[in-house]
């Protein structure tokens, strides 16, 4: 469904990804682990367009989207949860949500909305609230709930664990495989990686900007390599 | 001191000064619009704004020399000029940041800001230039429709010409549209998220470029309208006439909080009657010592002691950000 053949991505002199390869099913679950700086981040960027790769082939239902700009990769079905959340503070949950609905013109916002608030019931009561006063926990749920509102067919997650309470992560990852259940396919990088793993079919390791194991979710969680690098063994 | 003369010429006063904050809010929206969602200071501003008057005062010269000027009602006529102002300076704003801000929008932050000001000269001397051959002049006097002269009186002591109720009320409705475009509608929703944060808008599926360009637009548009009012009401424009209407615009846009759309506009007021009660009330509160010139010093040292303790400007927002 989404294919990455041999990726080459720079920031300015800095060789970020190195030959990078990747697939991703229908309906997959997949993890990209690795530690700060493997290219975890850039590998997604570069999917969603902000970043644009020297070489190699982005391909998304057997079309390129390399050298497609964003907005025109989120109209054919990717939708992007970046590093950091990234919502609009100074709107409302409301309208944050709405801007992720931005590009459709169907009668299904409303219900998709409901849909948001079954998963996140939170968001339900924070909806005049503005964005920026709402706890991280609340803001992760915003931001996944934001790029669910595009009804993508692939979602890529940046660190969706990332500062929360372990209550919280337990939660937001409850979540994202109900999400996955529902039919939308899941690109999920993260540093947890006993949790990644936990719900992901497969996963990639990434070190220094290379792809260096891949494999099941099972078969990587017993991998001695994966255990003392990842899992803190 | 003379009381009872400060008593007496206060309601013009505060009307002057109303008009004038109107106009300077009207332009300003333009500086902080572009400013909101670019961080950028867009100086040709203020030729958006003087390019609006010209078309305005061609129109009218052209009804007039046609002979239509007085066979048309007037509100029809004013609609007319109006909304020809708005589409040539709204469309000359798109086109100055296709031209001469978007090649350059990665560029350090001084780079644009000297194109600006180079677009800035160069609409001068274009309008210069243009006027100069087409009519051989380049101070043009609004023609006068006599009905927008006429006084009404409010009490017995002060009267409001129609053109001042019809600046007024044109102002405030434009105003009032910005609002609810801005914050009623989903173009809207999309303008302030790209205010925000342009590559997560962009993930969102809004077009970033085609945002900026309808910012560029209305902006234009209302520095257009402007002009027209600008023209309606002081009668006389050259090309320069710009630029220091446009400079206290951008004062205007900064003292109540640049990026600020609601801010844009009591920054306009506040300065706007400053100005106005500085120009009459100077004079008289200091026997003569400081004249009606000194209006500028007293407003921008006002404007002055207003940024040293809010330098966010009147309703600049603090933004709270979490990690």
């Amino acid at each position: 469904m989404l294919a990455l053949e041999d990726l080459e991505v720079y920031y300015g002199e800095i060789h970020a990804l190195k030959r990078v390869s990747l697939e991703v099913r229908d309906r997959e679950i997949v993890a990209l682990l690795g530690n700060n700086g493997a290219g975890k981040t850039t590998t997604l960027k570069t999917v969603s367009g902000l970043l644009a790769p020297r070489r190699g082939r982005v391909s998304f239902e057997g079309r390129p989207l390399t050298g497609v700009a964003p907005h025109e990769i989120v109209a054919r079905g990717i939708a992007h949860v970046p590093e950091g959340r990234r919502i609009f503070n100074r709107l409302t949950v409301r309208e944050n949500l709405l801007m992720g609905a931005y590009l459709r013109a169907d009668g299904g916002i409303a219900a998709d909305l409901e849909r948001v608030f079954a998963l996140f019931p939170r968001l339900h009561e924070r909806l005049t609230q503005v964005a920026g006063t709402l706890s991280g926990g609340e803001q992760q749920m915003l931001a996944i709930g934001r790029a669910l509102m595009a009804r993508p067919k692939v979602l890529l997650l940046d660190e969706p664990s990332m500062g929360l309470a372990p209550v919280l992560v337990e939660q937001i990852f409850e979540t994202i495989a109900e999400v996955n259940r529902q039919g939308t396919t899941i690109l999920l990088v993260e540093q947890n990686a006993a949790m990644a793993l936990s719900i992901a079919n497969r996963g990639y390791v990434l070190e220094t900007g290379s792809v260096v194991l891949s494999g099941t979710a099972a078969a990587l969680g017993e991998n001695s390599e994966v255990r003392r690098a990842y899992l803190g063994e | 001191m003379d009381l009872q003369l400060l008593v007496t010429i206060f309601p013009q006063v505060l009307l002057d000064g109303i008009l004038l904050g109107f106009m300077y809010a009207l332009i300003a929206l333009g500086y902080t619009m572009v400013y909101g969602v670019l961080e950028f200071i867009n100086f040709a501003h203020s030729e958006i704004f003087i390019v609006g008057a010209f078309v305005g005062v061609e129109i009218l010269l052209g009804l007039k020399s046609a002979g239509l000027l007085e066979a048309i009602p007037w509100l029809p006529v004013l609609l007319l000029v109006l909304v020809a102002g708005m589409a040539a300076s709204g469309l000359l704003a798109v086109s100055i940041e296709r031209i001469a801000y978007r090649p350059l929008r990665h560029a350090p932050r001084l780079i644009p800001l000297i194109s600006a000001i180079g677009v800035s000269f160069f609409l001068q001397d274009a309008i210069r230039l243009f006027e100069s051959i087409w009519r051989n002049a380049f101070n043009l006097v609004y023609p006068t429709l006599d009905v927008l002269n006429r006084r009404y009186d409010l009490t017995s002591t002060i009267d409001i010409p129609l053109k001042s109720v019809v600046v007024i009320a044109a102002a405030l409705l434009m105003l009032w549209a910005l609002w609810a475009l801005v914050n009623r509608t989903k173009i809207g929703t999309a303008i302030r998220a790209v205010a925000e944060d342009q590559a997560a808008a962009s993930l969102m599926g809004i077009n970033v470029n085609r945002i900026i360009s309808l910012t560029f637009l209305i902006g234009g548009a209302m520095g257009g309208a402007a002009g027209v009012l600008f023209g309606v009401q002081y009668s006389l424009v050259n090309p320069y006439t710009g630029f220091i209407p446009g400079l206290k615009a951008f004062t205007a846009a900064v003292l109540g909080g640049i990026g600020n759309i609601p801010g844009a506009m009591v920054g306009g007021l506040v300065l706007g009657l400053l100005e106005a009660f500085a120009a009459s009330y100077l004079s008289l509160l200091t026997g003569g010592a400081f004249g009606a010139e000194y209006k500028d010093i007293f407003a921008f040292s006002v404007l002055i002691l207003i940024l040293i303790f809010r330098p966010k400007g009147l309703l600049g927002e603090v933004v709270r950000e979490r990690a």
